[in-house]
C-alpha cells in the first residue's frame, strides 16, 4: 500500500494511492473503488483515480509465451513495450504498431488502443491483439478475442481500464529484416503541403508524420518537416543509442516559455539546410526521441503541462488544422513538440477507440492556469465543429458534453464497465451535464 | 553456460537476476516456498532464453531437506555450477525486542539457514574444485542500529561466515561473493518511503550478475553504499550509541 502516483503531464498533480497487483493467479483488491493503471504514461487523469486507489500492475510483468516462428507473444498487462521488443528484435520481430514511448505496457496499450506513424496502413495496437485476458471485480475471469466475448473484446480495446483488470495480452508482431529504419526527411513550407506529402507517401512509405513549427503565421502557417520511413532491407546494422540524458531534478518553474520556444521552433525548423535529407536510423531514436531524456516531463517545472491531440474529419482536416494553428500562434501559447500526422481508414476495433480517419495534431502546452484552459476551450469547439474527437490518454480537460459527441458509441459502452472500477477522467466526463 | 541452484526465487531481486541469466541460456534450479509463484517465473525464464528451468518447494527453514535439494539439483541439472541465496525476511524490530522466540527465528531464517545449506554446498563444491557461491548480506550487517539490529546481527553473522567461508574455499578455486544491498524498493520493503537513496530490483540485478561475472568478494549495491558504509563503520561508539538511527 501507500505508494505514491503522478501522470505523465503531471496535471492534476495531486497524490494517488496505490498497490502492486504482482501475480496474475491473485485476487482484486475489496475495495469498491478502484483503477488498474501500468506504468501511468497518460499525459492527464484518465490513469489516475483521485477518489480511490489504484491497483497498478507494473510488478505484473512476466512473459507467459512465446511463439517464435509464428510471431506471436503472449504476456502479462504490466511488460513494457520495451521488454517485448529487446526480447524480439534480435529474432526479427517487431511491434505490429507502437506510440511514441516505449514505456507504456502492453496493458496500458490495448486500454488505450493506442496509435502510431503507421496508423494509415497498420491501424491501431488493437488490430494486432489477438486475444486477452481481463478479471472483473467479482473475481470473474473472461478470455477475450473476436470469436470469444467479442462485445467485452470491443469494449476493453480503448476501454481506458474500466471494463476489468487486464491480466495479460497476447500480440502478433511483425517481421523485419534488421533494426534498422531508411529515413526520409523533407523540409516543407506550408499546411498544403503537408496534405500533398501524405497523400503522395501512404502507398510506399509504412511510417509518415510531421513535426510542424507552431509559431510560423501568415503563409507559412503549418511549415515543417515531414519524415516518411520504411523498415530497412539491407544489411545496415546501425548501433543502438544508450541512454545517457536526463532532467535530474525539478527546476522550480518551467524552462519551456514564449523565449525559449521561439528559438527552439526557429532553429529546429532551419536545422536541416537540404530539402530533403536521407538516412538509416536505428528504430530507437526514430519511434522513441523523447525516451532517449530520462524525465523529460519535469522541464515543464512543478505545475506540470498539458497535453493536447484531437483528430478532425477528412472534410474539415486543412481548414480545422490552419484554425488550431492559428490560434495557438495568435495565443502566442506555442508547443514545443507539435506532430501532425493523416490517419488512414482502417477501423478500430475498440467501441471508445480514437483513431478515425482525418488528420491528427497532437501538442504540449506548459500548464498556465486560465490561460491554458481557455484556450482548449477555443481548440474544442473547433474540433467539435469539424466532427473531431480529443483523445482521452491525453486529456485532462475536454468536457463531458464534448467527450459524448466525440465518442457516439459511449451509451452502448456503459454495460460494459466493472461497478467497482472508475477513473478520475470517467467521473469527470460523467458527472458534467 | 552454466547452472544455478536459485534460493528465495520468488523474490523481486533473484527474479531480476534469474531474467538475465535466462537471457545468457543458463539453466535454473528454482527454490521457494510457493509453486504457483514458480510456475508463473518458469514460463517467464522460459520465454526469455533459459535452456531448462526446474523448480522446487521448499520453505529455507526446513533444514533437514537441504541435502536433498542438492541432490535433485544435481540429478536434474546434470550438476550445478553455483548457489545463489537470496531469501530473507525483514523483522519487525520491535516485536524481536519483545521475544526471544522472534528473534531466534529471524536469525535463523537469515542467517541459520544459509550457514546450514552453505556447510553443504561448500564440501561439495571444494572436493569439485569449483563452484561460485552468492549470498545476499545486507548493509545493515555493517554495524548495529536500534532500529534494525536483530536483522543487522543476523546479515553480519552472515557476512563473517562469508567472509572465512571465502578464505577457506580460495584454494580450491570457489568463489564466494557477498552482495550488500542497501535500500531496494521491492516487496519486503513495500511500507518504506522511498527517497533518493533507494534503489530498483533491475539495478541491483544488474550489479549481482556484474559482481559474479567478475568475481569479486563483496558488492556494495549500488556501489555508493561502501562509502555510506565507510564512514559509518567509523563514526566512534562513543559519538554512534547517541544516534537515532
Amino acid at each position: 500500500m501507500a505508494k505514491q502516483y503522478v501522470s505523465w503531464g503531471r496535471y492534476p498533480h495531486k497524490q494517488q494511492e496505490g498497490f502492486d497487483f504482482s501475480w496474475r493467479n491473485q485476487q482484486l483488491p475489496k475495495d469498491a473503488n478502484f483503477l488498474p493503471q501500468g506504468n501511468a504514461r497518460s499525459y492527464g487523469d484518465s490513469c489516475m483515480n483521485h477518489d480511490g486507489v489504484v491497483v497498478s500492475a507494473r510488478k505484473l510483468n512476466h512473459f507467459i509465451h512465446y511463439n517464435q516462428d509464428a510471431g506471436v507473444i503472449r504476456c502479462e498487462a504490466g511488460v513494457m513495450l520495451s521488454q517485448i521488443l529487446d526480447l524480439v528484435e534480435p529474432h526479427g520481430w517487431f511491434l505490429p504498431v507502437t506510440p511514441g514511448t516505449k514505456f507504456a505496457t502492453i496493458g496500458g496499450a490495448l486500454a488505450n488502443d493506442v496509435h502510431g506513424k503507421n496508423h494509415h496502413v497498420a491501424g491501431t495496437f488493437g488490430c494486432h491483439v489477438t486475444q486477452f485476458e481481463i478479471m472483473r471485480s467479482d473475481g470473474a475471469r473472461m478470455i477475450c478475442s473476436s470469436q470469444e466475448n467479442a462485445d467485452y473484446f470491443a469494449a476493453t480495446i480503448g476501454g481506458l481500464g474500466l471494463t476489468g483488470f487486464i491480466v495479460w495480452v497476447e500480440l502478433k508482431l511483425k517481421r523485419v529484416e534488421n533494426s534498422a529504419v531508411n529515413v526520409e526527411n523533407i523540409k516543407y513550407g506550408s499546411l498544403s503541403d503537408f496534405f500533398l506529402l501524405s497523400e503522395e507517401s501512404a502507398a510506399d512509405f509504412e511510417y509518415t508524420v510531421a513535426w510542424v513549427d507552431c509559431l510560423a503565421k501568415g503563409g507559412q502557417v503549418g511549415r515543417g518537416h515531414f519524415s516518411r520511413a520504411n523498415h530497412a532491407r539491407n544489411q545496415v546494422k546501425p548501433s543502438k543509442p544508450k541512454m545517457a540524458l536526463s532532467v535530474p531534478i525539478d527546476p522550480p518553474l518551467s524552462l519551456i516559455n514564449s523565449l525559449t520556444l521561439k528559438a527552439f521552433n526557429s532553429l529546429y525548423y532551419n536545422r536541416q539546410k537540404e530539402e530533403r535529407a536521407y538516412s538509416a536510423v536505428h528504430y530507437d531514436p526514430f519511434f522513441y526521441p523523447l525516451d532517449g531524456i530520462k524525465n523529460w516531463n519535469r522541464v515543464y517545472g512543478p505545475k506540470g503541462f498539458l497535453q493536447y491531440q484531437c483528430v478532425v474529419s477528412p472534410e474539415h482536416g486543412e481548414s480545422a488544422i490552419r484554425e488550431i494553428l492559428g490560434r495557438i500562434a495568435a495565443a502566442n501559447r506555442g508547443s514545443f513538440l507539435a506532430v501532425l500526422k493523416l490517419f488512414g481508414d482502417v477501423p478500430s476495433p475498440g467501441l471508445l477507440s480514437f483513431p478515425r480517419p482525418g488528420a491528427t495534431l497532437a501538442l504540449d502546452f506548459p500548464f498556465e492556469g486560465e490561460k491554458t484552459l481557455r484556450l482548449f476551450d477555443q481548440l474544442d469547439e473547433v474540433v467539435h465543429q469539424a466532427d473531431g474527437a480529443i483523445y482521452p490518454a491525453k486529456d485532462a480537460h475536454m468536457s463531458g458534453v464534448h467527450f459524448k459527441q466525440y465518442y457516439p458509441k459511449v451509451e452502448e459502452f456503459k454495460q460494459f464497465i466493472d461497478p467497482a472500477i472508475t477513473s478520475s477522467f470517467w467521473s469527470r466526463v460523467m458527472e458534467e451535464k | 553456460m552454466k547452472n544455478w541452484v536459485i534460493l528465495g526465487a520468488t523474490s523481486a531481486i533473484a527474479e531480476e537476476v534469474m531474467r538475465l541469466w535466462a537471457s545468457r541460456g543458463y539453466k535454473l534450479f528454482l527454490v521457494a516456498r510457493n509453486q504457483d509463484k514458480m510456475d508463473i517465473i518458469k514460463e517467464d525464464l522460459s520465454v526469455r532464453g533459459a535452456m531448462q528451468v526446474e523448480t522446487f518447494v521448499m520453505d529455507a527453514n526446513e533444514i533437514t531437506k537441504h541435502i536433498s535439494l542438492l541432490e535433485e539439483a544435481d540429478k536434474r541439472l546434470g550438476h550445478v555450477d553455483g548457489v545463489f541465496v537470496a531469501h530473507g525476511t525483514l523483522p519487525d524490530q520491535k516485536a524481536c525486542e519483545k521475544s526471544y522466540e522472534a528473534a531466534y527465528q529471524e536469525i535463523h531464517t537469515n542467517a541459520l539457514s544459509v550457514i546450514s545449506l552453505l556447510t553443504e554446498v561448500a564440501n561439495r563444491f571444494e572436493s569439485r574444485g569449483h563452484g561460485d557461491i552468492a549470498v545476499i548480506s545486507s548493509v545493515a550487517g555493517d554495524r548495529g542500529r536500534q532500529s534494525n539490529y536483530v536483522y543487522g546481527a543476523a546479515k553480519a553473522l552472515l557476512s563473517t561466515y562469508l567472509q572465512g567461508l571465502r578464505n577457506r574455499l580460495v584454494k580450491s578455486n570457489v568463489h564466494v561473493l557477498t552482495i550488500k544491498p542497501g535500500f531496494v524498493d521491492t516487496p519486503m520493503t513495500a511500507d518504506f518511503d522511498k527517497g533518493a537513496l533507494w534503489a530498483s530490483t533491475e539495478q541491483v540485478a544488474t550489479g549481482i550478475v556484474n559482481a559474479v561475472d567478475k568475481k569479486r568478494n563483496e558488492a556494495y549495491l549500488p556501489g555508493f553504499w561502501w562509502a555510506i558504509m565507510f564512514i559509518i563503520k567509523h563514526v566512534p561508539e562513543f559519538i554512534f550509541k547517541k544516534l537515532s538511527m
